[in-house]
């Protein structure tokens, strides 16, 4: 388990870290969720001892690791821009820290080769990194950083300067590659789809806060503040509240609650309708329809239509409650 | 098309004239002038007793100044890429003095340091230093005047390649000295070998500086450049383009080493 309490970090003047707590549980893989400059990556870099934290305690494991160095934190780390030693081929790369560790020669070559077979990188023992693709390159980040057998892995933004084909196929490897291996991993992402697909805890950040920590479902059905709401899927301000485009329902007349609105656009995504409106103020907000519920409302540009919330409303209105009664929100 | 073409063409006319008149022409008519009576008189010229002092003194210079302004070099390279001190801005901007000051004058400066009326010469001679016109002087003025190509060499490559690579090391257990020799140094080697050579180049062909310190003693305190000039002063032509002749070659020498490792430097580890 790795337990972070209290931990403050600032650059200068800029706060990057405000009292930050978080518990990652044994064998999880949980993603640090944020938007950029939100403090996750200064937050991951202080668990991997890249970075001291001004106040603050990091335990891995039971033990104290605040002042250690990340040569003995026991911990894998996996960057962004791959950080492969462009000199050495594959097989040195994998075999760098075995080969810091003076493990006999045997058994270095037995273990990457093992390694590079899990990522899927056998047969590649003598090329450079710059014969790899860029998807190529992390595998054989992430095998060199499992070769030590870390007691934690620490991935930062590991898919970042991937393009959106390839990340999506290494998403879902890195699952699968997770429950084969099963070492406590925390990914950095602020990608909330690669969060919520691969993740089984979530630490939604936003301005060096945790703002919210759950499972993907928890965080999604259940968000404690109108940020983790935005951030983890579109939403649409109706009245007061905050909904999800599909929890919003069409009527032809009005019903107890509903808005009136007037239909800007109907665009059809095959079973998925999306329909853009215009509320009475002028407030434009987009509604999610099955292509049945479109047909039977026979909706078209210029329609007048009523619009209310299927959900209850959420009881999130400022964002100050950042710890509310889990009972007042579960609708 | 046509006026692009006479236009490349006459640019490179005259960028390839500019570079045969400042350049090729001088050094080849040296050769000439060297080789125009036969090589048994040039041979005897660089085989006095005086030429090979000056020559030995040369490549011992060098052979001190270079390695020195290496190890400097890659550390002070290393404190300006990677650290985060007080006074580095200074320090970096101190760097280039030997490429801002003239060399006679830095000549000038180390004789009031070092001088016997200096401020440091009087200790020295009292424990029987002696570093104004003497070796150690023509030591201390190479290494001032080729101190900063290393630094300048090594310090853009280690910006470049960032500290991301060392960060892994570091994560995945090597120590300082461990992620140095395995990370750092193979990422910065064709920085470093590319400092070295203009080094050598430099220290070889260093005049003004040596000149002042050296006392200019044949046999004792002359390297080659000053036997060419000494040569030179005293009307023996032949002996002097048989001098230049030879240092020359070293020139040529360094210049092609340089440039059999310049592709694998532009390649880079992509």
């Amino acid at each position: 388990m790795i337990s972070v309490t209290g931990v403050t970090k600032r650059f200068g003047d800029y706060t990057a870290l405000d009292d930050v707590s978080l518990e990652v549980p044994d064998g999880s893989l949980t993603a640090l969720l944020g938007p950029s400059g939100s403090g996750k990556s200064t937050l991951l870099r202080i668990i991997g001892g890249l970075e001291s934290p001004d106040a603050g305690r990091v335990v891995i494991h039971g033990e104290d690791q605040t002042s250690v160095a990340p040569q003995r934190r026991g911990i894998g780390f996996v960057f962004q821009h791959y950080a492969a030693f462009k000199h050495m081929t594959v097989r040195d790369n994998v075999a760098f820290g075995l080969t810091v560790r003076k493990r006999p020669k045997a058994e270095v070559a037995a273990k990457v080769d093992e390694l590079l077979e899990i990522v899927g990188l056998a047969g590649y023992q003598k090329r450079y990194p710059s014969q790899l693709s860029g998807g190529q390159r992390q595998r054989m980040a992430l095998a060199r950083a499992l070769a030590v057998e870390p007691k934690v892995l620490l991935l930062d933004e590991p898919f970042g300067a991937l393009d959106a084909k390839v990340r999506a196929d290494l998403r879902e490897w890195l699952r699968k590659l997770h429950e084969e291996v099963h070492v406590t991993t925390l990914l950095v992402t602020h990608d909330q789809e690669e969060a919520m697909s691969i993740a089984d805890q979530i630490a939604v950040m936003d301005h060096s806060r945790i703002e919210q920590v759950g499972t993907p479902r928890e965080l999604y059905d259940r968000p404690e503040t109108p940020f983790v709401m935005r951030f983890l899927g579109p939403v649409t301000q109706l009245g007061e509240a905050l909904v999800r485009p599909h929890d919003i329902a069409l009527s032809v007349d009005a019903r107890p609650g509903s808005f009136e609105a007037q239909v800007a656009r109907v665009v059809h995504l095959g079973f998925e309708v999306r329909a853009e409106l215009v509320l009475g103020d002028g407030e434009e907000i987009a509604v999610q329809l099955t292509r049945g519920e479109a047909d039977e409302l026979e909706i078209a540009v210029g329609d007048i239509v009523h619009v209310r919330s299927t959900v209850l409303p959420r009881a999130l209105a400022g964002g100050a409650a950042r710890e509310p009664e889990p009972d007042a929100l579960s609708a | 098309m046509t006026v692009d073409r006479r236009w490349r063409i006459s640019l490179r006319v005259l960028a390839l004239g500019y570079l045969a008149l400042l350049l090729l022409v001088p050094v080849g008519l040296i050769f000439f002038r060297t080789f125009e009576h036969g090589v048994m008189g040039v041979w005897e010229s660089i085989t006095t007793p005086a030429a090979i002092h000056a020559f030995w003194l040369t490549i011992e210079v060098t052979a001190i100044a270079v390695p020195l302004n290496t190890l400097f070099g890659i550390v002070m390279a290393i404190a300006l890429a990677r650290g985060n001190w007080r006074g580095k801005g200074l320090v970096n901007a101190l760097i280039d003095l030997p490429f801002a000051v003239s060399p006679v004058v830095i000549g000038l400066s180390l004789i009031l340091v070092y001088g016997v009326n200096g401020w440091l010469g009087g200790a020295l001679a009292d424990a029987g230093i002696q570093v104004i016109f003497s070796v150690p002087g023509i030591v201390l003025a190479t290494i001032f005047v080729s101190l900063p190509f290393v630094v300048r060499e090594v310090t853009p490559v280690l910006r470049e390649i960032g500290d991301e690579q060392e960060q892994a090391a570091a994560t995945l257990g090597a120590g300082g000295w461990t992620t140095f020799r395995r990370i750092t140094l193979p990422a910065i080697r064709w920085g470093v070998a590319y400092g070295v050579i203009l080094s050598v180049a430099r220290c070889i062909g260093e005049f003004g500086a040596v000149s002042v310190v050296s006392g200019k003693i044949s046999g004792q305190t002359e390297t080659l450049t000053l036997l060419v000039e000494k040569r030179f002063a005293n009307f023996d032509l032949a002996g002097a383009y048989a001098a230049s002749a030879l240092l020359a070659l070293i020139a040529l020498g360094t210049l092609l080493a340089m440039t059999m490792i310049k592709p694998r430097r532009e390649e880079g580890d992509a």
